[in-house]
């Protein structure tokens, strides 16, 4: 950030597990989340100055579906609230630029979609130019795979090292209780399973979730206020590619490069959650935010593990502020995405005290 | 505390009409965009973020435009946003982008809305993707026969805000519908859609796009043209269904006038603001507003619709534009109140500018009534303070 803008902390932070298909509709798994993380953080529902959702109707097949997560939220009496049709990630940064303005001190987000009502083959492509691609189906698994060639095709990363990401992922999610795909697999064993769309196989793929995720933050005086372990957010900022993948160059992801150098990444990380949904695009994010080999990659399993669309960039967040606040880390990255192939990415420094 | 002043320096339309065939998405919010950046006299280039809104994404079938819109916005290697929340989101998203320069994360922002509804079915949507629903007219017509009843309201209220808002979109040469020849009379023999709602009581489905460009101090000092400041802002929502809520005058849209108010130092709405541009889809909205957002008292809105007071050359003219009445993209709609009024308090609202407009109001709502996006913008800084 070229601009001065003020710290502002994570004091509140909570998830849902991820679910293959949860029985529970979105305002329902969101409600516990929601006072769970505002519980964490010690501050009344009543009190909060600004709140801010990410979701998307399409998940839903509803117009509108995001009006009755409000009843998770409880809004009577009336609040301050917004609403972004994106990653809860971005609902973040929505409060966070409400709270530079000074007159409010805390803030509640969150994110949540429910994906297994639909088949994400046949809704995603509706997220593709529609006039060029929605037609051809362009779904997210075959984009994914182009990238995911021409990568291997420019040397930038093996099949061996895509299931070796992959089987340190599930790996990872054995300790997180929230993951959905978790164990100890061998990468050699998994590279003799099939294809799904070549170059991918299952293990380089997301599973499909329903959850949901909540942060709550503070500015700097009221965080300190709070506890003895806010979770600073230090910088963080936001891109945009171009859409057609065939004007992009899929190796690389010029808007993770300046999300990231915007948000002051660069020394010493311990750790980074990267909203990586295919194996591959951690070595890719990775590479574009220059995290070498010292830095722990997705310790909660990440969105190989648990994939809950609309909320996963949040988690990021969740699962950095636990690795701080809980997990003794000092400092990491937060990474989420939006469309297709990387298109579209966020990036966050926290840090501790 | 560290928030700057920000102001409209740039404004842009598309024609807004039934079927723009003449254009796909992205050739609707960029001809809007261009317009506004023609008018800031800026380019693609100058411009540090985006903020687009629409209303539910099944309207025209495309999952999250922003993206594939990326390109025609000019928003690659940019930051962009995408904005929801219901029929307030074209104010919501106007009030994001003001927040971005506000608090100096960017200098200058350009926040787009739209909707083309000719794509899609706009009443199967507002009636959450199901078939057979009673879509938003059906919801809020018990409301307004509601008021009627509480206010005491002559029914010619409504028919009354049909024709004035019809006869000033004959001054605007963006509105969709162009009435020329309606009558109180051809009001009241459409047929009623929902009582008591007429025919012409009620909005157009419309295709159409708005934008504006934001910027700081500095920025508004450099711009070719008078520039429109926010005075303030304020977002309210609330939930849209529990026993005892009061839905003719919605807890968070009071609220959400008071913040209003109280941000800019207003004490009395009625002779401090010059005129509102007001979310009104179904004519009884008017009188609606005017109480709900306590710029009349208990039962005197439909009095200021009665003794004209609401026309363009009243004491205090709403929707000179025409309003959503004649005008409506609904994702866009909300922000095309947000861009009237600030072409009101610049002076540059041609043939329905309403004279000595220094302060003026602007007003969304969305869902069961239940979203609330408001500015007030002005000609100068102190504009309100200069009136006392």
């Amino acid at each position: 950030m070229a601009k001065k803008t003020e710290d502002i902390a994570i004091v509140g932070y909570a998830q849902s597990p991820s679910y293959r298909q949860a029985e529970l509709t979105e305002p329902q798994f969101l409600y516990p989340v929601i006072s769970e993380a505002l519980e964490r953080a010690g501050v009344p529902r009543r009190e909060i100055g600004f709140t801010c959702a990410g979701s998307c109707d399409y998940l839903s097949g509803q117009t509108f579906a995001f009006v009755m997560n409000l009843d998770a939220v409880g809004a009577w009496p009336p609040i301050s609230e917004s609403h972004v049709e994106m990653d809860g990630a971005w609902a973040l940064y929505e409060a966070w630029v409400r709270l530079q303005h000074g007159d409010i001190d805390t803030a509640l987000v969150f994110g949540s979609g429910k994906s297994s009502p639909g088949k994400p083959a046949e809704v995603f492509p509706l997220q593709m130019d529609p006039y060029t691609l929605t037609p051809l189906g362009a779904d997210p698994v075959s984009l994914a795979a182009l990238q995911a060639r021409a990568m291997l095709d420019a040397g930038k990363i093996t099949e061996d090292e895509m299931a070796e990401i992959a089987a340190r992922s599930r790996k990872s999610a054995v300790n997180n209780p929230y993951a959905q795909v978790k164990g100890d697999d061998d990468p050699a064993v998994l590279l003799k399973e099939p294809y799904v769309t070549a170059p991918l196989r299952k293990h380089d793929l997301p599973p499909i979730s329903d959850g949901a995720s909540a942060v709550v933050l503070a500015t700097t005086e009221k965080a300190k206020e709070l506890t003895d372990h806010p979770v600073w957010i230090r910088g963080i900022d936001h891109r945009i590619d171009i859409h057609q993948p065939g004007m992009r160059d899929l190796t690389e992801s010029p808007s993770t490069r300046l999300a990231g150098k915007n948000a002051g990444v660069k020394g010493k990380f311990d750790f980074a959650e990267l909203s990586a949904s295919f194996s591959h695009q951690e070595k890719l994010l990775c590479d574009e935010l220059g995290l070498g080999k010292d830095v722990e990659i997705n310790l909660s399993g990440g969105p190989l593990a648990a994939n809950p669309v609309m909320a996963v960039g949040l988690t990021r967040f969740v699962e950095a502020a636990r690795l701080i606040a809980e997990g003794g880390k000092k400092r990491g990255v937060a990474h989420a995405t939006s469309g297709q192939a990387l298109q579209q990415n966020l990036v966050a420094v926290l840090e501790a005290e | 505390m560290s928030s700057q002043p920000a102001a409209v320096i740039g404004i842009g339309q598309t024609k807004h009409k039934k079927r723009r065939d003449d254009v796909s998405l992205p050739g609707l919010v960029r001809e809007a965009a261009q317009r506004a950046l023609d008018d800031a006299e800026l380019t693609w280039k100058d411009i540090d973020a985006v903020v687009l809104g629409k209303a539910p994404d099944p309207f025209e079938g495309v999952m999250m435009p922003e993206l594939s819109m990326a390109d025609a916005l000019g928003a690659n290697g940019k930051p962009m946003m995408r904005v929801h929340t219901a029929g307030s989101v074209g104010g919501s998203t106007a009030l994001v982008a003001t927040h971005l320069v506000q608090t100096g994360v960017h200098d200058r922002v350009l926040t787009v809305a739209y909707e083309k509804q000719a794509e899609g079915n706009a009443q199967w949507g507002l009636a959450g993707g199901r078939s057979g629903g009673m879509g938003a007219g059906g919801i809020f017509a018990p409301w307004m026969r509601s008021y009627i009843k509480q206010s005491g309201a002559p029914e010619d209220i409504g028919w009354k805000v049909a024709v004035k808002d019809r006869l000033n979109a004959c001054k605007n040469p963006y509105a969709h519908l162009q009435l020329k020849d309606i009558t109180i009379e051809a009001v009241k023999e459409s047929p009623v859609i929902w009582d008591p709602i007429h025919f012409h009581e009620s909005c157009p489905s419309s295709d159409g796009a708005v934008a504006m460009v934001l910027t700081n101090e500095k920025g508004a000092k450099k711009a070719p043209r008078k520039p429109a400041w926010v005075l303030a802002t304020a977002m309210r929502s609330e939930l849209g269904v529990f026993p005892g809520r009061n839905n003719v005058r919605p807890q968070a849209g009071v609220e959400c006038a008071h913040m209003i108010y109280d941000q800019a130092g207003i004490t009395n709405p009625r002779e401090q603001i010059d005129m509102a541009e007001l979310y009104v889809p179904f004519s009884w909205y008017e009188p609606m507003w005017l109480e709900g957002h306590d710029i009349a008292g208990p039962g005197e809105g439909w009095q200021m619709v009665a003794d004209g007071s609401t026309e363009i050359d009243g004491s205090f003219p709403v929707n000179a534009s025409g309003g959503v009445l004649s005008t409506n993209p609904i994702g866009a709609s909300g922000m095309i109140r947000f861009a009237e009024a600030a072409l009101q308090v610049r002076g540059e609202a041609g043939e329905h500018q309403v004279k000595d407009a220094h302060v003026a109001l602007a007003q969304a709502y969305g869902g069961s009534a239940q979203y609330f996006a408001m500015w007030l913008v002005g000609d100068e800084l102190d504009a309100v303070a200069k009136k006392k």
